[in-house]
């Protein structure tokens, strides 16, 4: 096998503290022998252009409901997800790849890119690719090639980077993600299409000690495997970009090809942006780099949204440009070394060999000398993975759960949980959503745990809802139940129910003594009702659930006050 | 020393008739006398070659030695050993010592050879003459044979020559070293023609092998896509033991072939008769010295006369060469010298103010003028709006010059006969006329054809020039055909009797 992995044969660099620069700028300027070109751009712009305006405009201004009216502008977004790979090893070495150790620990010879070191392809690496781009229906290019994108930055040690941009793994396909406003409770599905999935080199770290004036380059991450994924400009604003990065997340997540933690940085999303005004053609793009949280990717967007609408009216023009998010005023800020003055000057690698996939071992021949990566159907398992899109429907249409609601369990990996619930333990389908979409994913948040590591069992959790459907208990109580349960695991509901005195007051008497005291404590409100103000119903409800601690049914205690009033 | 070679040294090593301590012993003397020669630019203490000769002594005594035990190797200065400097022969890595081994030095070290030094070598292996190095240039061994003004001169550090001869490039520090008797054998590296070409100049077999045969991993690159690890030793039965000990798959270099390399002796009845060379008419240049085409015809005489079949060939696309050359090479370099910065290792000046100043600073002072030319040109070169127009262009003949070799082995030619290089030795001060550029497409000439496409080639010394120096033709065939390309190059070497160089006078001073 060419695409073996190195295993022990290589030898690491262990510095013991980051490599000391003094005062470096960050910068992405070429040295001086480096003779730089004017024109620039990678292959993504040009793939943006193949669409028509008139293509876009059928999906542009969809987002009208929920966000304010951009003065007739359309706004054009396409993403680049930058997805590290989950892989105990490097793209091209064997170093490790584990978050958050101490700088250039995780460093082999090849990632500091000493002379004489080659990169061997990690085979782990393309399986999670090919994986992922099955899974988001793209096709696999049986033939791959990687290149060296060239420029100088302090923390990429070679001055290239080994990508596929030009040769991508795999073409096409489409995500569909359910839209997610942030300001108003609309969700709908939506449909986008990628582009590419490309293997390449992730970058080291530069650290700026400003104070000091000194910067610290880590290598650690230097080399790690990425999956770019390049969307076509198919999104419309913050929230549908940010809501299908969400999903694209999830999806990763689901086949554990990313850990998708956006905190650590395994995730980070590049957004071109652009706007126009119907019928015209496409504006001039910028580009905001490195946005690491769903929040800064919407936020960002649409910032930088409102600004080229503000240079455009103000009679301004858009430069192609390179920018970055300050995330605490909220504004994108143009790079210091804009885009355009780069060109990469792309190379072939010259020490690997193309990349062929097989889908299995039968179709690799006996004399190959490139590099290869079959793919082993079964075993790997990943068949046999429900995707969240695949959850969410299964949800709706199996047990009514509407798209709102399906959106959050999946999102919360209840799927699964919910399904035997329901068909293993007799649940109520409205009653295990009411409890799961609420109560026990704010349980779970408090006890700082994902789903698969809940401290209550299903069984207890079957019989809470079991109670719950049956009106036994009002969902004010269900966190105090369900945080009992975690602490004294060995308890029934119905034990800490008792005990906490949560039992639903099921007795008439009980509820029309509350509301006699109510209705005597109030004879303006309830002179008023009489004079027509039905609305009063309400105020006493509410006064007589306070007197019975939330612990009766709001529209029991309504009828009956409503029976009781009608007497007088 | 002169006639102590791979072979005949593993013969009477395992008889005991030679010490392996002696022989280091030998070959270190010789290094000692023949320094002012300059090829070698780091030497191993002797006390590590004592202790590694007494481990080989140790296999021979219990009759379980290995393909090299005991035997001096020496290697260019672009294969890194761990803790031991690796230069390349440039200002930015004179600070530089590897952390790690690369697979050829490890290979010849688990065989059993023992490391002798690193030898000289134009900078980062640019160049044909051994010239341009920070170290300064090196002498042939053969100037020591001569009858020459500076003969005696060589021998006195006091003086300097008037004029010498060169021994080619960029491996010419490998090639002195074996042909003065400092090592038995040595490695260089060849890229375009440098092994073969200071092996032709030092009377020595130079042996460039199927690109994928031998590990690149350690061998400080040049250009990827044609650097090969070259093999220079006295006789052709002395490569084949040398290229049997390194050949193989290696998992840290992507591009060595899967299939299990067959060890293989040369054929000792190898049935010349049977034999169909190619004799490629646009080798035929102007330029070729009238005593290289004299011998080029001679040989192909006497290979007719023994019964081989001799036909004049054609390979059009072989004029394209050197420009071809020029253009990958530079954009390879471009890319590859990328690296050379100054933040993790080698050379690192100018101000810390900023990282472009900082690298602009290394850079300048690190790199000699070529090295630098070729990286302007290769950037030039693989500017987005000239990728097509050189870089592209340069690939598709490349595939040309290679498929002209493909048509030639497919048409039922087995091998090809040609010069390796126009003349003998050129002298030092004509060489220096010129621009490294100016002489780097002369002296390569007739070797390029084979780094484009990949196919193994041997350089061996026939004969020698009127002047007394070594006169070399290129053997080369298909891929992975080292077999019966050294058993042919054995058949001729054995015909020629082409005496080496004899320095053995030294040692009875």
């Amino acid at each position: 096998m060419a695409a073996s992995t190195i295993k022990n044969a290589e030898l690491f660099l262990n510095l013991a503290s980051p490599l000391r620069l003094k005062h470096i700028r960050s910068s992405l300027s070429n040295s001086k022998y480096i003779s730089v070109c004017s024109v620039c751009g990678s292959i993504h712009q040009r793939n943006f252009s193949k669409y028509s305006s008139a293509k876009l405009n059928q999906r542009v201004n969809i987002d009208k409901g929920g966000k304010p009216s951009h003065k007739g502008w359309h706004s054009i977004i396409g993403l680049e997800i930058h997805a590290q790979i989950k892989s105990a090893s490097k793209l091209f070495s064997g170093a490790g790849t584990q978050f958050g150790m101490s700088p250039n620990t995780q460093v082999s010879l090849f990632d500091a890119a000493f002379p004489g070191t080659l990169p061997v392809l990690n085979q782990k690496c393309v399986q999670a690719a090919v994986r992922t781009a099955q899974a988001l229906g793209c096709h696999i290019n049986q033939v791959s090639k990687f290149d060296r994108k060239h420029y100088f930055y302090a923390d990429m040690p070679a001055g290239y980077q080994i990508t596929q941009q030009r040769h991508p793994l795999a073409v096409g396909g489409s995500l569909t993600y359910v839209f997610q406003c942030s300001t108003t409770s609309r969700v709908e599905r939506r449909s986008a299409r990628l582009l590419q999935i490309q293997l390449e080199q992730d970058s080291g770290k530069s650290l700026h000690d400003l104070e000091n004036g000194i910067s610290l380059i880590d290598l650690n991450r230097a080399g790690v495997g990425l999956m770019e994924i390049v969307t076509a400009p198919d999104f419309t604003s913050g929230d549908d970009a940010a809501s299908f990065v969400k999903d694209l997340r999830d999806i990763l997540v689901t086949l554990g090809t990313c850990d998708g933690r956006m905190a650590e940085g395994s995730m980070r999303v590049d957004a071109n942006v652009s706007v126009h005004r119907p019928g015209d053609p496409l504006g001039t793009r910028t580009e905001v780099k490195n946005l690491n949280s769903t929040k800064n990717i919407r936020l960002a967007i649409d910032n930088e949204i409102e600004r080229q609408i503000e240079v455009l009216e103000n009679g301004g023009i858009i430069e192609n440009e390179t920018r970055s998010f300050d995330a605490e005023d909220g504004q994108t800020i143009a790079m210091r070394d804009k885009e355009k003055l780069l060109d990469y000057r792309f190379l072939p690698e010259p020490n690997l060999p193309p990349l062929v996939i097989h889908l299995d071992d039968s179709t690799v021949p006996s004399e190959s000398s490139s590099l290869f990566v079959t793919l082993r159907r079964n075993g790997s398992g990943y068949d046999n993975f429900c995707l969240p899109e695949q959850q969410r429907l299964m949800l709706e249409t199996k047990y009514g759960v509407p798209l709102i609601h399906s959106v959050v369990l999946v999102r919360h990996g209840l799927f699964d949980l919910y399904e035997k619930l329901v068909s293993n333990h007799n649940c109520d389908t409205r009653a295990t959503t009411a409890i799961l979409k609420t109560s026990y994913i704010s349980f779970l948040d408090d006890q700082r745990v994902d789903a698969t590591e809940s401290p209550v069992t299903i069984q207890q959790l079957a019989q809470l809802i079991h109670i719950f459907q049956r009106g036994e208990i009002s969902s004010s109580s269900l966190s105090i139940v369900l945080n009992e349960l975690s602490v004294s695991s060995q308890l029934s509901c119905q034990t800490i129910i008792e005990e906490k005195g949560l039992w639903m007051v099921s007795s008439n008497e009980v509820i029309l003594a509350a509301i006699d005291e109510v209705l005597t404590k109030n004879p303006q409100n309830v002179k008023s009702y009489k004079k027509g103000k039905v609305n009063q119903l309400k105020v006493f409800t509410t006064k007589v659930m306070k007197i019975l601690e939330g612990k009766a049914s709001a529209s029991h205690i309504q009828s009956l006050i409503k029976d009781k009033l009608d007497k007088y | 020393m002169k006639s102590m070679t791979v072979k005949k040294a593993l013969g009477l090593l395992r008889k005991h008739d030679i010490s392996p301590i002696e022989l280091v012993d030998m070959c270190h003397r010789r290094l000692k006398e023949t320094t002012n020669l300059n090829y070698m630019v780091h030497n191993i203490p002797s006390q590590l070659l004592h202790k590694h000769a007494r481990i080989a002594e140790q296999s021979y005594v219990k009759g379980s030695s290995k393909a090299l035990d005991g035997i001096p190797v020496a290697f260019k200065d672009n294969f890194c050993m761990r803790n031991i400097p690796t230069t390349c022969a440039s200002r930015m890595l004179l600070n530089y010592k590897p952390p790690y081994t690369a697979t050829m030095v490890e290979k010849v070290a688990q065989a059993g050879g023992i490391i002798v030094g690193k030898t000289n070598m134009d900078e980062f292996a640019m160049g044909s003459g051994s010239v341009d190095s920070c170290y300064g240039p090196v002498v042939n061994p053969w100037n020591f044979a001569l009858n020459l003004q500076g003969q005696e001169s060589i021998l006195d550090e006091e003086s300097s020559l008037s004029d010498w001869f060169i021994s080619g490039g960029s491996s010419g520090g490998s090639a002195a070293a074996v042909a003065a008797g400092a090592c038995l054998a040595a490695f260089g590296s060849d890229t375009g023609g440098s092994t073969r070409n200071p092996a032709s100049y030092c009377g020595l077999v130079g042996l460039k092998a199927t690109y994928g045969l031998l590990s690149r991993h350690g061998m400080i690159p040049l250009v990827n896509s044609m650097d090969v690890p070259g093999i220079v030793t006295k006789t052709v039965e002395d490569s084949a033991i040398l290229l049997n000990a390194v050949a193989g798959h290696d998992v840290r270099d992507s591009t060595t072939v899967q299939e299990k390399y067959a060890p293989f002796e040369i054929d000792d009845t190898f049935d010349v008769s049977k034999v169909y060379v190619g004799i490629p008419r646009e080798f035929h240049t102007p330029g070729l010295s009238p005593e290289v085409l004299k011998l080029w015809k001679a040989t192909a005489d006497a290979l007719e006369q023994a019964g081989a079949k001799v036909a004049e060939v054609s390979m059009p696309h072989a004029k394209h060469c050197l420009n071809c050359y020029h253009v990958l090479c530079c954009c390879e370099v471009a890319s590859n010298f990328s690296r050379y910065t100054g933040i993790e290792f080698g050379l690192r000046c100018g101000s810390e103010e900023s990282t472009e100043d900082l690298y602009a600073e290394s850079r300048h002072h690190g790199f000699n003028d070529v090295v630098r030319g070729r990286i302007l040109a290769g950037n030039f070169f693989l500017l987005r709006r000239n990728f097509d127009r050189f870089f592209l262009k340069a690939q598709r003949i490349r595939r040309l010059i290679s498929n002209d070799f493909k048509a030639v082995f497919s048409s039922g030619i087995h091998f090809l006969l040609t010069p390796t290089t126009l003349t003998d030795a050129p002298s030092f001060s004509w060489f220096s006329q010129k621009d490294n550029r100016t002489r780097s497409a002369e002296q390569d000439i007739f070797t390029t054809a084979a780094n484009m496409a990949g196919t193994p080639a041997v350089s061996l010394p026939l004969s020698n020039s009127q002047r007394g120096l070594p006169l070399s033709l290129q053997l080369m065939g298909p891929h992975f055909s080292e077999s019966r390309l050294l058993s042919l190059a054995y058949w001729l070497e054995q015909q020629a009797h082409f005496q080496h160089l004899d320095l053995d006078f030294l040692d009875r001073k």
